[in-house]
């Protein structure tokens, strides 16, 4: 049994394992941290960003005007933003089985596994995963797509070249395998090789090896896998919550008896208190509306936010924020809260019970309702009649590179009323404002990342004793900015087994046994005798049958009476046509009934004694 | 040899009530706990004291599963578990758990509230027994203990409905609830992989039915809808709140829609509108195409569907009026009925099945004098039109659900004994399989044959894998041998492994014979002899002059010796294993008979 890994980055993971006669790639992650290093693309003209100077070497002898520019002190790419992808070299993406997704946020670069790799099997991943996930790729085509960028650099990918940028340019890595983003017939394409599943459901793949997604209280439809035989067991868990916000809880107790666990998606806060987290968001949004400003909340339309509107929901009456628009604007806004709607079955108890009055499990329901939220496919068209200000905005992209926030962050960014306010724990906030410097707008960074602590995973390690743990680097050691910090790091017995992008680890398993089935005919024939108290023993001769990694053993077939023949008198004289098979000898020799036997058959000690020593 | 027990204490050749007991692998499951509608008296129920005569039945039962929200399928839980006694688990999915209380809730009411009835179960008892249910989702397989597992497919019907897969070990049983093989305007198909379930249990409704098609159905319904209120009649459509009601407004609505009509659609208030709001929030159960549409249109927010008053029973013009309950035995749908009843105009549509006992039987059935209470007499002068629209599945649909799950036998519920009968005949006809229709309280018994999970040496397995060959030839079958271990008589923790590993398990048992002969030739001509005569005699086995003089029949040695006073007389040894005991003793006896004189060497 073999691990690839395919993707560096611990909460975006993509590794493949090899288990029995299957391939299986276990999510598949979208390092989006790379459009960092590039210029924000505007929504309408900025000449701010057309003004910033390119960028030439020190020295003069490398001018790459047209494709750096300079902005504060730090160099970006002017160019359509890529990604970075998962390693597509280490093995052959056409081998693979099947796909197993845990959460939407893993399985971004699904399109550049699926599509134009010859790859021919399936995906699996619940519904919400899919409908959600879909509506996240559909997000970032539209938001690349609505802002063609003619050039596309190249030359400073150059290693020679790279070399001597300044950072954090120059310590970018893999970026000859950088992409920008799929197509929307990719997007459709590959989301129709999806097969949904629901939590517990037993998945049969090839009869070899069966996987079953189970809970993982992060998102909608959030799941940890199973992926097992008889006899061997291995546990993914990624991007999992023991908080209670909307999703399912966690099924904890169905991850026990592992042999292998392999742990991906821990929080990338692990300092930061969620809880805290919000008090902070909405005491920083109130104060910012009470003296004027607008809030701005770079965020995805899909997972937190729907945790932030319910927060709100009871926030604003009390602290008297009743008039204040809020504004939520991305191209699947309507569909994002549509949906959120609609999988009871995979939302926490109190939220199923809401559904079973009838009534909506989400709170936003009435803030739409009530006109207190309002969506909008962009900021063109009917919002720009209804924008009032001071509001608050919830846009995405995150990263500040793309989509609507590029445009509040032109808009608001010179007044230290506003403020940003950041939620997203995927991106440095210092990084993503960095192309925006100059900024007089505030800046709190709230990061809320709901995925388990080191505290709690070893808790959970402690109560579902796997035999073995694999693990991204990063995770076995303090991270590089709280070195110092030891709490903040895996510490397990055994240790456990790290991997970083471009590993390749044999797991530690011995297999030594495989289920067979013995046909009912074949079971009734048997003869067991005990050779000691508990324990009997059965010869067994019989037919193997395997069939899709199915076995079974089948009576020896009776031979077919022949035909009587004129040459058939004489039977003695015709040896025997099949062999009879007669079981092989086993167990202990019952030795005073042996004798006793043979004394009757007048055999006695002595010759025997003799017999046994010829 | 281990059995399954299927025994319904309703619908068993008959609708209503729906409830089968099964036994299986030592696990004891109930499949729906419905009331009958056609009765008011104890036959309302389900006959439970067949499980026991006195005392709760949590100990003999240990799971209670509920296919759909319909009253026929649900709605004797409360008095089964609140008033006779169950503490068990019972499963539903989750728009049945939904709507499954308002049901009742309603189902009380007119029982008691309007009824006067006493002794039945109240409010509390709903709540208290919808406490102990535990939702499903489709195709999650729920573990009830280490056995006994489930699992929902989905089934059309009505949203929320769900056919179930129960499996202990290698044993199974699906039970189908309602189900519907055919798309509608507001559902999907019945739908269930090739699971292969030692009994399928199945409604069989429309047993001899085979419908036309929907498209046809429904231009009709339109039609006559469209007449009676052109020609300013008033249209009655009784109908469950849930269910086809929904599928009959999306018709409706998009007709009107259409043709631009304006003549006002009612539907009875209460449930409706939150009715609908159930579909809303459960969209993911509903058909591809709402699912697909909905955040743009949602089908369930109707334009042209308002609610009803009663007071509008007396309003003049036309109108098409949504009531409840569906088989016109109580209620609202019962009251406009009396009213409308007496002119000719008018027009009541039934959409669905109408249980034996009911008035809408018996219009139904063309009566004409309807006796009321008080003995008033009803004049039926109102055109009666049967539409079947429930959403069961006809002959051809059941058909179509047998070859997709292949069950090895078939059992038929929720059906009139004949309509069975005649089904159960076509069944075994084109599936050879058997065909069981028990009556309520009898019970059918299947043998099963488990095959027994046995663990197997992987070294062992790739062993024999790697001589059979990729294939398996069936002309010339492939022995393995081996040895299997029971401990504590427990059959899961069987141990097959071969001799290899284990040798102080195995036993060489070797028989030796000496045969006399008389042969005038030195040693090793005999040998060669014997050689060549085998050769002749013996067909398809190996056979070996080894360089020592030794002949080898497969595992069969044969040396030859003669004491140099008497060199004719030579002392054949025959030495074999007792594995190839049957030829070695056929050897001796051939060899004793001695050696043809004229033997051509070869």
């Amino acid at each position: 049994m073999k691990l690839y890994c395919l993707s560096g980055h611990p909460t975006l993971p993509c590794n493949v394992l090899k288990f029995k006669s299957t391939t299986i790639m276990l999510d598949c992650g979208l390092d989006t941290t790379s459009v960092l290093q590039f210029l924000p693309l505007p929504l309408v003209h900025s000449p701010r960003l057309s003004k910033l100077p390119g960028w030439v070497s020190k020295d003069g002898t490398i001018n790459l005007e047209k494709e750096l520019k300079e902005c504060a002190g730090r160099v970006f790419v002017d160019s359509q933003p890529e990604f970075c992808l998962p390693e597509r070299e280490l093995l052959d993406l056409s081998t693979i089985d099947v796909i197993l997704i845990s959460n939407y946020h893993c399985m971004m670069a699904l399109p550049y596994i699926t599509e134009h790799t010859g790859f021919t099997g399936s995906v699996y991943a619940t519904e919400p995963t899919l409908q959600i996930g879909r509506l996240l790729m559909e997000e970032l085509v539209n938001f690349m797509e609505r802002v063609p960028k003619a050039q596309s650099a190249t030359c400073w990918k150059n290693k020679e070249i790279q070399r001597v940028l300044p950072g954090p340019l120059k310590d970018a890595v893999e970026v000859l395998t950088w992409k920008t983003c799929y197509s929307i017939q990719d997007v459709n394409s590959a989301l129709s090789k999806v097969q949904l599943v629901g939590y517990s459901q037993k998945v049969e793949l090839f009869g070899a090896v069966q996987v079953t997604p189970l809970s993982s209280g992060y998102s909608l439809g959030s799941s940890n896998w199973i992926i097992q035989s008889h006899y061997e067991k291995v546990s993914y868990v990624s991007g999992s919550s023991l908080l209670t916000t909307h999703p399912q809880p966690m099924d904890q107790s169905s991850l026990k008896n592992s042999d292998v666990l392999i742990l991906t998606g821990l929080t990338q806060m692990p300092t930061a208190n969620p809880d805290g987290m919000l008090g902070d968001f909405c005491s920083n949004l109130a104060m910012t509306i009470r003296a004027g400003g607008n809030v701005l909340v770079p965020c995805y339309s899909s997972g937190v936010i729907y945790d932030l509107l319910e927060c709100l929901y009871q926030f604003i009456e009390n602290a008297n924020l009743g008039s204040t628009p809020f504004y939520f604007l991305s191209p699947v806004a309507n569909s994002s809260l549509e949906f959120s709607q609609i999988f009871a079955e995979w939302l926490c108890h109190n939220k199923q019970s809401k559904v079973y009055l009838p009534e909506p499990p989400f709170p936003h329901a009435e803030l739409i309702q009530t006109n207190k939220l309002k969506h909008y496919p962009s900021i063109h068209g009917d919002f720009s009649t209804d924008f009032r200000q001071p509001c608050v905005v919830f846009t995405g992209h995150p990263s500040l590179r793309f989509g609507d926030v590029v445009h509040f962050m032109e808009l608001w960014g010179k007044s230290s009323l506003n403020t940003i306010i950041f939620t997203e724990p995927d991106f440095s906030y210092l990084d993503a404002l960095a192309p925006y410097q100059p900024l007089s707008m505030k800046c709190v960074y709230c990061p809320i990342d709901t995925r388990l602590n080191f505290h709690q995973v070893s808790k959970l390690l402690k109560e579902v004793q796997p035999l073995h743990v694999v693990c991204p680097e990063q995770y076995t050691q303090p991270p590089p900015s709280q070195s110092h910090r030891s709490d903040l790091m895996l510490e397990l017995q055994p240790p456990p087994m790290p991997y970083r992008r471009c590993s390749v680890l044999g797991l530690p398993f011995r297999r030594r046994y495989e289920r067979i089935h013995l046909l009912p005919e074949l079971a009734k024939s048997l003869v067991p005798s005990e050779i000691k108290p508990g324990v009997s023993l059965a010869t067994v001769s019989a037919v193997l049958q395997s069939k899709d990694n199915k076995h079974t053993l089948q009576p020896v077939p009776k031979p077919l009476p022949l035909p009587p023949s004129k040459k058939r008198k004489r039977v003695v004289e015709e040896p025997p046509e099949v062999l009879a098979p007669k079981p092989l000898l086993s167990g202990s020799v019952p030795l005073e009934a042996f004798l006793a036997v043979l004394h009757k058959v007048r055999v006695s000690l002595k010759t025997l004694n003799t017999y046994l020593a010829c | 040899m281990p059995e399954i027990k299927v025994t319904p204490l309703g619908a068993g050749q008959d609708v209503g009530r729906s409830c089968i007991l099964v036994s299986i692998g030592g696990k004891n499951i109930m499949l729906d706990c419905g009331m009958h509608m056609g009765y008011n008296d104890d036959r309302r129920f389900p006959d439970f004291s067949y499980i026991t005569q006195q005392g709760r039945l949590t100990e003999f039962l240990d799971c209670v599963i509920i296919s759909h929200f319909h009253l026929d399928h649900c709605g004797a839980l409360p008095y089964m578990s609140e008033m006779v006694g169950y503490d068990g688990p019972i499963y539903m999915t989750h728009p049945t758990k939904a709507i499954c209380p308002i049901l009742l809730e309603d189902f009380r009411k007119i029982t008691v509230d309007k009824k006067g009835e006493t002794n039945f179960f109240t409010s509390q008892m709903i709540k208290d027994c919808m406490k102990k249910v535990i939702p499903l989702n489709l195709h999650q397989t729920v573990q009830v203990d280490d056995e006994l597992e489930i699992k929902a497919y989905y089934a059309g019907h009505v949203l929320g409905a769900a056919m179930v897969q129960i499996k202990v070990g290698s044993e199974s049983v699906v039970y189908t609830g309602d189900y519907n093989m055919t798309p509608d305007r507001h559902l999907g198909a019945a739908w269930i992989d090739k699971c292969r379930p030692d009994i399928l249990i199945s409604e069989s409704t429309y047993a001899t039915t085979i419908r036309d098609s929907k498209r046809c159905r429904e231009r009709d319904f339109l039609k006559k809808v469209h007449e009676t209120v052109e020609r300013g009649g008033k249209v009655l459509i009784p109908v469950f709140a849930l269910g086809r009601a929904q599928e009959l407004c999306i018709l409706l609505e998009t007709f009107w829609e259409r043709m631009n009509m304006k003549a006002p659609i009612y539907f009875s208030t209460g449930l409706t509108e939150k009715a609908n709001h159930y579909y809303k929030l459960f969209i993911t159960w509903t058909n591809q195409k709402i699912r697909k549409t909905f955040v743009q249109r949602n089908m369930f927010e109707f334009k042209h569907i308002k609610a009803f008053d009663r007071s509008y029973i007396d309003n003049p013009g036309p109108m098409v009026v949504f009531a409840t309950p569906g088989m016109l035995h109580a209620g609202l749908s019962l009251q406009i009925f009396r009213k409308w009843a007496g002119n000719e105009k008018n027009m009541i549509i039934m959409p669905g099945y109408c249980v034996q006992g009911t008035i809408g039987h018996k219009i139904l059935n063309g009566q004409k004098k309807l006796e009321l209470e008080n003995r008033q007499t009803l004049e039926v002068k109102l055109q009666v039109e049967y539409m079947s629209f429930s959403a069961h599945a006809d002959a051809k649909g059941i058909m179509q659900l047998i070859r997709m799950a292949e069950p090895r036998n078939m059992l038929l519920v929720h059906g009139e004994a004949k309509k069975m009968e005649f089904l159960k005949d076509k069944i075994e006809q084109e599936f050879s399989i058997n065909c069981f229709m028990p009556a309520n309280g009898e019970t059918s018994t299947v043998a099963t044959n488990p095959s027994v999970p046995v663990d197997i040496s992987l070294n062992l397995l790739k062993r024999e894998m790697a001589l059979g060959g990729p294939l398996p030839d069936p002309k010339k079958p492939r022995t393995m041998h081996g040895t299997l271990i029971m401990k504590d008589n427990c059959v899961s923790s069987l141990i097959f492994f071969s001799d290899f590993g284990c040798p102080w398990l195995e036993h060489q048992l070797r028989f030796t014979c000496r045969v006399q002969l008389q042969d005038a030739h030195s040693d090793s001509d005999t040998h060669i002899r014997i050689y060549t005569h085998l050769k002749s005699v013996l067909k398809g086995y190996t056979i070996q002059h080894l360089p020592d003089g030794t002949v080898m029949v497969e595992s069969i040695v044969i040396k030859v010796s003669s004491s140099p006073e008497e060199p004719n007389t030579k002392v054949l040894l025959l030495s074999w294993s007792y594995q190839d005991e049957d030829l070695g003793s056929f050897l001796s006896t051939l060899l004793k008979k001695g050696l043809p004189a004229a033997l051509s060497s070869m």
